[in-house]
């Protein structure tokens, strides 16, 4: 099979760098001009755990995976998947976008969508088949979304939206998968869905990372945890790591506030100085 | 004169065949460039053909149409590029960087026209007509120049379908997947330009932008798969292309390009308006229909509180206090709820005014919409 870019490898470089860990991030710093959005990230994530990246908004989560997919380009450091670079493991992974990153208004049925995560495999020139369809049509029914195969993605509700991407990246067959706030703005009942889905991933051997936002539920979906605030505050099993203190030191003075359950009211300041603009903001005006 | 008998005539057809060539390419490239929110990026390259165009035809030292629509392609190219490295390289966003880019470029092409006029020679004067284009100077051999360029970016495009497809939709997910996302960018830049190209002699460097936004902003209207979109606005860049070429020669004194325009604006017109889910009469009827149903779901529920606190079921209902409770006028909304048979108007002496209760049928209704109305709470 003829993939988009086959994998190069020069030959004095040492094959596999920490082939142990799903993966593994190594004194990685980003920056969008002003000041760091990332700052001397080390990251380790052991196989076959759903991990959970949690911070405060502008924390560095989205942009943080983004630079693990080779998304954007860190200013130093590096990562490795399975002890790869991520172009040599690239068809290993399995990456769900947040929801708001695509115009939903795009002319295409959520069957479409899903058969989008198959280009990869086919490479060059090859127009998805039969098998293709067939494929997607048993993720669209993994997610419970098979009767929505013809839909035009518009006429379908967010959470509806969210399972058909998380479809596209269940046909990838990966070992790994990066998901960007799959909960954020979905109803209760596909939450569970979705959680059911990561479980059964998790279960079959296969690592899950998992950008989210919602504190309380962090013990009950997760079995690992990377705390962030521009730097990495804690990390590891959910357990050891999900204590008062961490969440204190990652959300700073509002962790008051998220005792009573409510949403950060005030920006966190952050180590170093907060940047100036919204990495989303900044990428949406370079697109 | 019959229009079909003007579709004999040698000149008018070599003019429809290179108008239906623009609209299909100007159709398959614009869906692309609109979906990328690229719809301006169509408008600063034929601006900033205008230069090159002069440039050309400076280099070969006559309007011949092949220097010149490659001036136009190499400085229309130019312009794109300075466009993606002004948005990477400064704060700009990109609609005002396609603004400076465009008027910077085609200020440097009039300055050239004017002094290419002033100083004369042989056909020069044929070159002020790439500014709204002229349908007359077109030649056989110019629509065979058309025609590869146009069969070029159709068989790139066919090509490269599902890269085209996924990188337009969703471009993290693409450069994750492994898709050199940079170089398809580019590619697609580079097609629109050439089917920019393609029109400048028929249509000209000021409303060429059409072509590329108006097919697909109609084709949009009709149909939600991308294959489709691409085909219908191909269809309607063809239909618009010959409709045009056709009444401009039928009617002497119309300019040819503008005449096209005017015909893609129709059907964009008409689609805007009519397409069934998304055009403006259409979503207006919609929500017509939807408030109706709404406001008599309310007035139903509203009689079968009424009843339920009377403890009677037939509860006769006087119209005013609907009104008043409803703050609106009821009487439509009644007079539509008797005619499906949910409300019967009843009188209730010694009062004179007009009141309501509800049918058996109603009722039952009223119990299902309070019961479904619990569940979703």
């Amino acid at each position: 099979m003829t993939g988009w870019r086959e994998p190069v490898r020069s030959p004095e470089e040492p094959a596999l760098h920490e082939p142990g860990l799903a993966l593994h991030v190594e004194d990685l710093t980003v920056s969008y001009g002003g000041a760091p959005v990332l700052w001397d990230i080390d990251l380790d994530i052991p196989k076959g755990v759903m991990a959970a990246i949690v911070g405060p908004n502008g924390a560095g989560k989205s942009t943080l995976i983004k630079s693990v997919l080779g998304l954007v380009r860190p200013v130093a450091g590096h990562v490795r998947i399975f002890g790869l670079r991520y172009r040599e493991a690239r068809r290993r992974v399995g990456y769900v976008p947040q929801r708001s990153s695509v115009d939903w208004d795009f002319p295409v049925t959520a069957l479409d969508v899903v058969m989008m995560g198959l280009y990869g495999r086919l490479g060059w020139f090859r127009r998805p088949g039969r098998r293709a369809r067939a494929e997607a049509m048993a993720a669209l029914a993994q997610v419970g979304m098979e009767d929505y195969a013809s839909r035009q993605i518009s006429q379908l509700s967010g959470g509806q939206q969210q399972r058909v991407f998380i479809a596209r990246a269940l046909v990838q067959q990966a070992d790994i998968y990066f998901l960007d706030e799959p909960m954020a703005g979905v109803d209760a009942t596909t939450e569970r869905a979705i959680v059911a889905i990561l479980h059964r991933l998790r279960d079959a051997g296969k690592t899950v990372v998992v950008v989210h936002h919602d504190l309380q539920t962090v013990r009950s979906y997760f079995d690992w945890l990377v705390l962030l605030n521009v730097r990495i505050i804690a990390q590891g099993a959910v357990p050891e790591t999900y204590t008062a203190e961490n969440l204190r030191r990652a959300y700073g003075g509002q962790i008051a506030l998220l005792d009573q359950q409510e949403a950060p009211l005030v920006e966190p300041v952050p180590e170093p100085e907060p940047k100036p603009t919204d990495p989303h903001h900044l990428e949406a005006g370079q697109s | 004169m019959n229009p079909l008998a003007l579709l004999g005539d040698y000149t008018i057809q070599t003019v429809a065949i290179g108008a239906a060539l623009l609209g299909a390419v100007g159709g398959v490239l614009g869906t692309f460039a609109v979906l990328r929110r690229q719809s301006l990026l169509g408008d600063t390259l034929s601006h900033a053909a205008l230069p090159g165009i002069c440039l050309g035809y400076l280099w070969a030292g006559a309007r011949q149409l092949e220097s010149l629509l490659a001036g136009a392609f190499l400085t229309g190219a130019l312009a794109a590029v300075t466009v993606l490295v002004i948005v990477g390289r400064s704060r700009l966003k990109t609609d005002a960087a396609l603004g400076v880019v465009l008027s910077v470029f085609f200020a440097v092409g009039v300055v050239l026209l004017t002094r290419i006029q002033q100083t004369g020679g042989a056909g020069q004067a044929g070159l002020s007509s790439f500014l709204f284009g002229q349908a007359a100077a077109m030649l056989r051999g110019d629509v065979v120049v058309m025609g590869s360029l146009a069969g070029a970016a159709l068989l790139l495009v066919t090509a490269f379908w599902k890269e085209f497809k996924l990188v337009t939709f969703d471009r993290d997910f693409a450069a994750a997947a492994g898709l050199p996302v940079a170089a398809l960018d580019l590619a697609l830049t580079v097609m629109i330009a050439l089917a920019i190209v393609v029109g400048l002699q028929l249509v000209g460097v000021v409303l060429m932008t059409a072509m590329i936004v108006a097919p697909a902003v109609a084709a949009r209207q009709w149909t939600h798969r991308l294959e489709a979109t691409v085909l219908l606005a191909a269809g309607f860049g063809i239909v618009a292309g010959v409709s045009g070429a056709v009444t401009s020669a039928a009617a002497a004194g119309l300019a040819t390009g503008p005449v096209i325009v005017l015909a893609i604006s129709a059907i964009v017109l008409v689609s805007l308006l009519l397409a069934p889910g998304r055009g403006i009469v259409w979503t207006a009827l919609a929500a017509r229909a939807e408030r109706r149903r709404l406001r008599g779901r309310q007035v139903l529920l509203t009689l079968y509180r009424l009843a339920k606190e009377h403890h009677d079921p037939a509860y006769p209902a006087e119209k005013g206090t609907l009104d008043a409770y409803h703050g609106t006028e009821t009487a439509g909304v009644l007079g539509r709820l008797e005619a499906e048979g949910l409300v019967r108007p009843v009188s209730h002496p010694p009062e004179p005014t007009p009141h309501w209760k509800l049918t058996s049928k109603g009722r039952e209704r009223a119990e299902d919409l309070a019961s479904s109305g619990e569940e979703r709470r």
